[in-house]
């Protein structure tokens, strides 16, 4: 059953030249405000059974009993899944082969080890009897202390933080630098846990044909999800076919396919029917993933000028006792301000948490409120303003490594942002501003980066003799605008209309998009694109310059151009003809190309590359009760080419209102004495409504690139976090005086 | 459970049903009559994703029992549009990109026609965004979904001039 969409039932956009740069609306808007986009959750495979999770309500320790018997007396129940019947898999789910393998919760035996683990599994007729049969298990525990907080247990330095890379750096004498210094400064800042909370919970609807699989289920990286459970379950990858044409959001959570996706596929196996499995709101708190607490401690020396003589950033985060993730977010300090000695390093300690993840922007996001709070006060403390101070400390080369930019247009969002937010009158001094009401006012501001990053992805492209065209890659479109994107470029990539080009994505049978994450899918899957499309030109123009019918015979590949579904001679554009003649001629149906993404590794080698902003924020608070509402937000990003203006406008504004709600909305608050998270609910686990967003302006500022990949694209899905948290929590200070040194911002905090 | 029966009309269609009385009007609609436009986040009336008008208010489906609701006229997000023909707030909502994943948007836009039939909004940015804030959007379009409402409302008062005229 092959994903059957089309997503060119829109009227024709106005624009002119190529379909690249343009602001399409969303191809699939339609479907989107209709209620007819299909996500995973939506499918209905006839008998189908529901499956519904029982989870741990303790942190440690282990499920002593469950009443089975009562949930199976329950009218409409099925089967229950206990470690006792669950099926067998071909792999040990605690085996890592490799740092992208996490460790998994399928009901391998009857260890609790975090709050919200899978220790059952309830299949029905209907969901309110699987639900109701979860309830009647009624287990019992034999609970362990729950170790909880960055102080819960013995710290160690890491192995690897991130995706692998080392736990402490340095360059130059941190030390010498802080004692040569003229000023310093030296504070800590904490952040909290917090969850991706994508609207969408994770859900999975599957089927099995004796050893295939056909898989409904959210994935922000369908080849990994793919492999992931052929081996889990000793099947060939093609016999597992996913399709995941929209995600409810994702934001790093459905990266990896979790443990109660694959405890789905084991229920049907069970059963021996399709079931649907959707995970509650608070069971999303545990087995899909969150950002890890920090506590950072960051020390700069300034010379008299102002200029940085040392950086010294370290950060202590929290891992799950049984995998690995650290939150790398000492590494914030690599590549924005010129030092001659930095040093970065994490410590961690071992908790009854699920394990963390990447989270949007993990490491950066983490780091950069506390690196950006940072530079704030070394600013005051040279009794500098924020942006000259950030300008005398400009990186003209990578800090850490010493690498020229690949590109850096930051001098022109600093210019562009802080004119357009009028940042020039600010006063030097902190609680010097009111507004009309008596509110007090302040501004702040940070720096934005995030690194361009490419993976590995195939597109595979087709040209036919009705002159339309095909490209095909399994790129997954989790509001970011991958159907629209996606299609842009490979109109360009096919010299056609985009109306004319019929873009397939979101289901693992197409060619390998890699993931969607790292802010590198529109870079990787781009390049992908771009090739097949190369590649199918390239064999049309062999067809045509090697044909003496052709007005291009003899033209030469590097003398033709592909454009509106023609080929002309490069040397003289009167001279060309239709892709439908020259196939027609051949006597052919179709042809087609196949392309790769990558990054370039020369470019790797000698560029250091990274996207850049600068973001102000205005924020009043009231002077009696401390209440803190953000008015104003102004951000201008330089991340290379902007392949649709419209959505990547989104990207900013929605990554600007998650460095809002990091400054002063989310938090996971853990229970001391059980390890049970108090508010995993969206009612307690505040994410912004729409009533707490301020105005907020994202500014494209253009930067052409010619070394990250040859469309020239960068990343924007993540950087609009960075600094935007920054800036809210620098203008607190500026408005109070009060320098907020713990996250999620307190209005306790503000009254002292 | 013992069945009940109830009569619903839905999108204009009447449906006699026999419905177990835990299900809510959500479920109901999403597992049973394959309306699955309308969405569940939470199950709790904490996100705002499942908004449907019961008769012509909007309401969380989650926490509405179906049998509770027998005799209602229940409009979702599959019954706004006439064909293809999208009704302004939906085509609003395109216009100004105010969604990204998607998942939320027929809540958002169920609510915006919920809000727009209240008459307290107005053309007030303010007010708009203090009557939307029960529908969470995590993708944060929330600036595209206010000046989707301002243009859609705009229209809507257009049309009615029209009409009246």
């Amino acid at each position: 059953m092959t994903l059957e969409l089309s997503l060119n039932q829109q009227p024709a956009h106005a624009r002119q030249g190529s379909s690249i740069g343009q602001p399409l609306t969303r191809r699939d808007g339609f479907l989107k405000v209709t209620g007819a986009a299909r996500y995973a959750a939506d499918n209905h495979p006839p008998g189908m059974l529901y499956a519904v999770l029982a989870v741990s309500s303790i942190a440690r320790g282990r499920v002593a009993s469950l009443d089975v018997e009562a949930a199976k007396a329950h009218k409409g129940v099925v089967e229950v899944m206990t470690p006792q019947n669950r099926p067998a898999l071909a792999a040990d789910p605690d085996a890592k082969d490799h740092p992208f393998m996490f460790r998994l919760d399928l009901l391998q035996n009857d260890q609790v080890r975090y709050p919200n683990q899978s220790i059952a599994v309830v299949i029905a007729e209907t969901l309110e009897a699987a639900t109701e049969g979860a309830a009647l298990l009624s287990p019992r525990y034999e609970v362990l202390p729950a170790r909880v907080g960055l102080d819960g247990a013995e710290s160690f330095v890491p192995r690897g933080v991130g995706v692998g890379g080392p736990a402490v750096q340095h360059k130059g004498d941190v030390e010498a630098g802080l004692k040569s210094a003229k000023t310093r400064i030296e504070a800590t800042y904490e952040t909290p846990a917090q969850y991706h909370n994508a609207m969408e919970p994770h859900a999975i609807v599957v089927a099995w044909d004796g050893d295939t699989l056909s898989i409904d289920t959210p994935s922000q990286g369908l080849a990994m999800a793919q492999g992931r459970i052929a081996g889990l379950f000793g099947i060939a990858p093609e016999n597992v076919h996913i399709r995941s044409p929209f995600l409810g959001g994702g934001f790093g959570s459905k990266g990896m396919i979790s443990g109660p996706q694959i405890l789905g596929i084991l229920a049907a196996r069970l059963v021996g029917r399709p079931v649907k499995l959707v995970l509650r709101r608070e069971q999303m708190y545990g087995p899909v993933g969150h950002r890890a607490p920090t506590r950072q401690t960051l020390r700069m020396g300034m010379d008299g000028e102002g200029r940085l003589t040392a950086l010294d950033h370290h950060a202590k985060t929290t891992s799950s006792t049984f995998d690995d993730f650290f939150e790398p977010a000492a590494d914030a300090s690599h590549t924005l301000y010129a030092s001659p000695a930095i040093a970065t390093s994490h410590d961690a300690v071992r908790l009854d948490t699920g394990t963390p993840l990447f989270m949007r922007a993990p490491g950066e996001a983490t780091g950069s409120i506390a690196l950006e709070s940072a530079i704030d006060e070394a600013a005051y403390a040279c009794g500098m303003d924020p942006l000259e101070f950030r300008l005398r400390n400009y990186a003209e080369v990578e800090p850490m490594t010493g690498k020229p930019f690949s590109s850096k247009a930051l001098r022109e969002c600093y210019r562009q942002a802080a004119e357009t937010f009028g940042w020039a009158s600010r006063p030097l001094q902190p609680r010097l501003m009111r507004d009309a009401d008596g509110f007090l006012t302040g501004w702040g501001m940070g720096t934005a980066t995030f690194p361009a990053i490419m993976f590995q992805a195939e597109a595979r492209a087709v040209l036919k003799a009705d002159g339309s065209g095909v490209m095909e890659t399994g790129a997954q479109d989790m509001g970011q605008g991958a159907w629209t994107a996606f299609a842009q470029i490979a109109a360009d990539g096919l010299g056609l209309d985009i109306d004319q080009v019929d873009f397939r994505a979101g289901s693992s049978d197409l060619p390998n998009a890699g993931i969607a994450g790292g802010s590198g899918h529109t870079a990787t899957a781009g390049m992908a694109i771009h090739n097949a499309g190369a590649a199918v030109i390239a064999r049309l123009a062999d067809l045509a310059t090697g044909d003496e019918a052709s007005p291009l015979y003899g033209a030469g590949n590097e003398g033709v151009l592909a454009r509106g579904g023609r080929l002309y001679r490069r040397d003289d554009e009167s001279r060309g003809e239709s892709y439908a003649e020259i196939l027609t001629r051949a006597g052919l149906t179709e042809i087609e190309g196949h392309g790769k993404g990558a990054p370039d590794p020369a470019s790797q080698e000698n560029y250091a590359k990274h996207a850049h902003g600068a973001v102000f924020a205005e924020v009043k608070v009231d002077p009696d009760f401390g209440q803190i509402r953000v008015t104003r937000l102004v951000g201008a990003f330089a991340a290379g080419r902007v392949i649709n203006p419209r959505l990547v406008r989104s990207q900013y504004y929605g990554g600007m209102i998650w460095g809002v709600s990091f400054a002063l909305h989310e938090e996971a608050i853990t229970d001391r004495r059980s390890g049970r998270i108090q508010n995993a609910n969206l009612a307690e686990y505040h994410v912004p409504v729409n009533a707490d967003v301020p105005s907020v302006e994202a500014l494209l500022v253009h930067e052409d690139d010619p070394h990250v990949n040859a469309l020239g694209i960068k990343g924007v899905g993540e950087i609009g976090i960075t600094g935007t948290a920054g800036a809210v929590a620098n203008a607190v200070w500026h408005a109070t005086g009060v320098r907020p040194r713990r996250f999620p911002i307190r209005i306790e905090d503000l009254l002292g | 459970m013992t069945s009940l029966p109830i009569t619903l009309t839905i999108n204009g269609h009447k449906h006699e049903l026999e419905v177990d009385p835990r299900v809510t009007l959500l479920d109901l609609l999403r597992e049973r009559l394959d309306l699955t436009g309308t969405k569940k986040g939470c199950d709790r009336g904490q996100c705002g994703a499942c908004t449907v008008l019961v008769d012509g208010k909007r309401i969380n489906s989650c926490l509405a029992l179906a049998v509770s609701h027998d005799g209602a006229q229940v409009l979702t997000i599959e019954g706004v549009a006439h064909g293809e023909e999208l009704h302004p707030v939906q085509a609003a909502f395109i216009a100004h990109d105010g969604f990204q994943c998607g998942f939320c948007t027929p809540g958002q836009i169920m609510s915006t026609l919920g809000l727009i039939a209240e008459g307290q909004a107005g053309d007030d940015p303010e007010r708009i965004r203090e009557g939307l804030s029960g529908n969470i959007c995590r993708c944060a379009a929330y600036g595209g979904i206010v000046e989707a409402v301002l243009e859609a409302q705009q229209q809507l008062v257009k049309a009615d001039r029209r009409t009246a005229a």
